[in-house]
């Protein structure tokens, strides 16, 4: 496994959040990995264990996309989709993001910049929330809050079997 | 720390300016004057932006000295940089997959171009 450069996460505004990295891939390569269902649902997952059985993309403007992740152990499953406002293959993507069971207050503009240079890309993600209370929020919670919660529920379940051993 | 003083954290952290004066200070306290050097701004804007970091709890001033040189505060900024390390771990592992899934993509792409290749000059 090629690991071409490490990430960056910064918050640029009160609202934002971005992140910088580079891949050893050329451009168009690293768009289709972000825009074509089959590929997308082979790396856009949670920590091992979980897997995208919902992964569909209508890429036009206007066009919707819809993710569902799912906890293999305990079936727990978290569902996210949103709008293409902006394709410009393979540069710049914009989209909406949309947790079904919210975990940040609104609505979230996410925009994607595809810059090639010497065969290799480096993708620049910024996130952009309707508050700064909502961008703490995914700071502090991340997706992580999805996959801590059906953990606690699996310990809960084991404490009190062993409860009643 | 509470919800709020991470916030004020956050919004601190947030301009460029206030990053830079943080990492001078990671490498020792100094004056306003020391500070507003490497910027092209004045004395009064440099306080404006030191006090932002001083009410979010980053740096602190000592009180005593006619210079009040401030100094880094390390807790606010390890707790908030901890949960942007845990945010940035989460992604890290989705790209390493990514990574693994291009570097596929681009054998199997060089290989069935071989494979074309090879078929032509039969």
């Amino acid at each position: 496994m090629t690991n071409a450069g490490a990430l960056m996460v910064t918050t640029p505004t009160d609202r934002e959040i971005e992140m910088t990295r580079l891949f050893n891939a050329p451009r168009s390569l690293v768009f289709d990995t972000f825009t074509r269902p089959e590929l997308v649902r082979r790396w856009l997952l949670g920590p091992d264990g979980w897997s995208m059985p919902v992964c569909e993309i209508d890429l036009r403007v206007g066009g919707k996309y819809r993710y569902v992740w799912r906890n293999d152990s305990n079936g727990s499953e978290m569902a996210a989709g949103g709008v293409f406002r902006e394709i410009v293959a393979p540069e710049r993507l914009v989209h909406s993001e949309q947790f079904d069971d919210p975990w940040y207050p609104g609505e979230a503009l996410v925009t994607t910049l595809f810059v090639e240079q010497g065969g290799r890309t480096t993708v620049k993600q910024t996130m952009l929330l309707e508050s700064r209370e909502a961008r703490d929020g995914v700071l502090k919670s991340g997706m992580e809050t999805g996959v801590e919660r059906s953990y606690q529920r699996l310990e809960e379940q084991l404490a009190s079997m062993a409860g009643r051993s | 720390m509470t919800p709020d003083r991470l916030d004020a954290t956050f919004a601190a952290l947030a301009d460029p300016t206030r990053r830079a004066i943080l990492s001078r200070l990671a490498s020792g306290e100094a004056s306003v004057m020391e500070l507003a050097e490497p910027f092209a701004m004045s004395q009064p804007a440099i306080s404006k932006h030191l006090k932002v970091l001083e009410r979010a709890g980053l740096i602190s001033s000592a009180r005593e000295a006619q210079r009040r040189p401030r100094k880094l505060e390390a807790a606010p900024l390890a707790e908030a940089t901890k949960w942007l390390e845990r945010y940035r771990r989460f992604w890290e592992a989705r790209f390493q997959r990514l990574d693994a899934l291009l570097e596929e993509l681009q054998v199997r792409k060089t290989k069935s171009g071989r494979d074309k290749r090879q078929r032509r000059e039969r």
